[in-house]
């Protein structure tokens, strides 16, 4: 009885787990309070870069499976901007920090 | 196998039904073949099913990771229509209606497409002109639409009355007679075994991992079933398109994205037709079974996990009790997600890629079902020829960075917001 329980319990967290964001302002907040932003390894081109840069900006993306960087808006929270390090096959975050931050490389971040 | 008739039931009847045949071979795959189609979903099968039939190319191989109908192709609400304003989408999108109406003859399989229209309600003045200019502009393009009162759309679907004195009233609505409903899993077996019967070798568990090149030029897979050559690779992979692209260095304007979709337990017939709320986002229909079947918004953050999360969830529900209250009488069976390839201006790509020997069908957004048929007959049209045809002639990879892009909502290089 009490595996399955755990089993359903596994089965449930597995598949509705909630992305929930620690916020540095507001500490772990639920992904309601949040919009999302875009793909936050994109860089802004200079202003006289050719227009195939510009097109790659605006247009490309790395869509990456895995490991992603994006800007999150905590629009019903503190209402700052937030760069966020998800896992986009597993929902599961690594890292939050402010726009300007950089994650730390691969191997240190603990998952 | 032959071919399904009253017959051919008749005699299974008689015989105890022992001597049904399974519907597709299960081929070991060959080392080489004319045309390998990546992606064993509706676009894929029906893409494999054109160019045996039309252009006469058989030596085909449809790639599946997983199984046949399990990926979006099973996931989707089955909605068809082709209520698309602009130029570059309309003809293509009525193309396929034309497409869904010979299915089931055509493929001697029943898709069970029903006709059962399509309903836009209009809840404001303003909303009401707007779709009354999409109306125009599909009687431009030779589909039919209609603009309807409130009390023809009440007439229509009685169900909606409770929710006329509520926050949002019913002003109006836009419906497209001839849109409706498919049923998906027979849309994918369908051309399956049509695509089968013709040559072409369906191979599931295989998924593809990379990409053998020759000089410049594509001229096979890497798969877990092992090397597979082809003179031609069409990629009709969804919301994994940007995954495989990635292989070969090509960046695409496409963001993955997941899509719920829900059922509830089979009720007695409420709903007669596809109706969408115009006031937030909702679509809803009944399935043949009698669950009623919709969905909402993308949950609007990249992903490659085919589940969503609780505030969508949230968001779909509210939309749906605000125009049919008495859905929350309703239990709720199942939701699920699929992962859908959002383009930078909500239109897909079938074109020639920029490698030789490759060629791109992605960018469905969350249309791509509707599409199915339309989609596998322009993209064979595009494999065969080495060139699209004029159906899909607009739908190309470089008309982001050319200004061309055929942006419905004109919402910009925003995939979350298309």
């Amino acid at each position: 009885m009490k595996r399955a329980l755990a089993l359903i319990q596994k089965h449930i967290k597995g598949t509705i787990s909630m992305i929930r964001i620690n916020c540095p302002h507001c500490g772990e907040r639920e992904h309601a309070e949040f919009t999302y932003g875009e793909d936050a390894s994109r860089l802004l081109p200079a202003n006289d870069a050719n227009l195939e840069t510009w097109n790659e900006y605006v247009f490309e993306r790395d869509n990456v499976a895995g490991e992603h960087l994006e800007y999150w808006h905590h629009a019903l929270g503190c209402r700052s901007w937030l760069k966020v390090q998800r896992n986009t096959l597993t929902h599961d975050i690594s890292w939050v920090g402010f726009p300007h931050d950089t994650p730390p490389a691969q191997g240190e971040v603990k998952s | 196998m032959g071919n399904y008739n009253a017959l051919n039931i008749a005699w299974q009847a008689l015989t105890g039904n022992k001597n049904w045949q399974r519907a597709w071979r299960d081929p070991e795959p060959k080392s080489h073949y004319e045309a390998i189609v990546v992606g064993g979903g509706g676009h894929g099968l029906a893409t494999a099913y054109y160019l045996a039939k039309i252009h006469g190319i058989t030596k085909v191989a449809v790639l599946e990771k997983g199984w046949i109908g399990g990926g979006n192709v099973g996931r989707n609400t089955t909605i068809v229509r082709s209520n698309y304003m602009l130029d570059g989408n309309a003809p293509f999108y009525e193309h396929g209606m034309d497409l869904w109406r010979d299915m089931a003859l055509d493929l001697n399989y029943n898709a069970m497409f029903s006709p059962r229209g399509v309903l836009n309600l209009a809840h404001t003045k303003s909303q009401y002109d707007v779709f009354a200019r999409r109306g125009n502009s599909m009687r431009l393009n030779g589909i039919k639409a209609e603009i309807l009162s409130r009390d023809e759309v009440l007439q229509r679907e009685p169900t909606l009355a409770a929710a006329n004195s509520e926050r949002f009233p019913i002003f109006g609505g836009l419906l497209q007679p001839d849109a409706g409903n498919a049923r998906h899993d027979a849309v994918a077996w369908g051309y399956a075994r049509a695509a089968d019967q013709l040559g072409v070798d369906i191979i599931q568990n295989c998924e593809v991992v990379d990409f053998i090149h020759q000089g410049e030029k594509v001229v096979g897979v890497k798969t877990s079933r092992g090397d597979i050559r082809a003179d031609k690779i069409g990629l009709a992979v969804a919301g994994n398109s940007s995954r495989l692209a990635s292989k070969l260095g090509i960046r695409l304007p496409v963001e993955s994205h997941v899509l719920q979709a829900f059922v509830t337990e089979p009720y007695k017939p409420v709903i007669n037709g596809v109706v969408t709320f115009g006031a937030g986002h909702f679509y809803i229909s009944q399935s043949d079974k009698g669950g009623l079947v919709f969905g909402g918004d993308i949950d609007g953050y990249n992903t490659y996990a085919q589940r969503g999360n609780l505030p969508v969830f949230e968001d779909v529900i509210s939309g749906g009790l605000s125009i049919m209250p008495s859905l929350s009488r309703l239990k709720l069976l199942r939701n699920w997600g699929g992962i859908m390839d959002m383009s930078m201006d909500g239109s897909p790509i079938i074109d020639v890629g920029p490698i030789d020997g490759l060629y791109l069908n992605t960018g469905w957004c969350y249309g791509g079902f509707k599409a199915t048929p339309a989609s596998g007959w322009c993209f064979a049209h595009t494999m065969a020829n080495d060139k699209a045809h004029a159906l899909n002639e607009a739908y190309t990879l470089d008309r982001f960075a050319k200004g061309y892009t055929i942006d419905e909502k004109g919402a910009g290089p925003y995939p979350k917001a298309h």
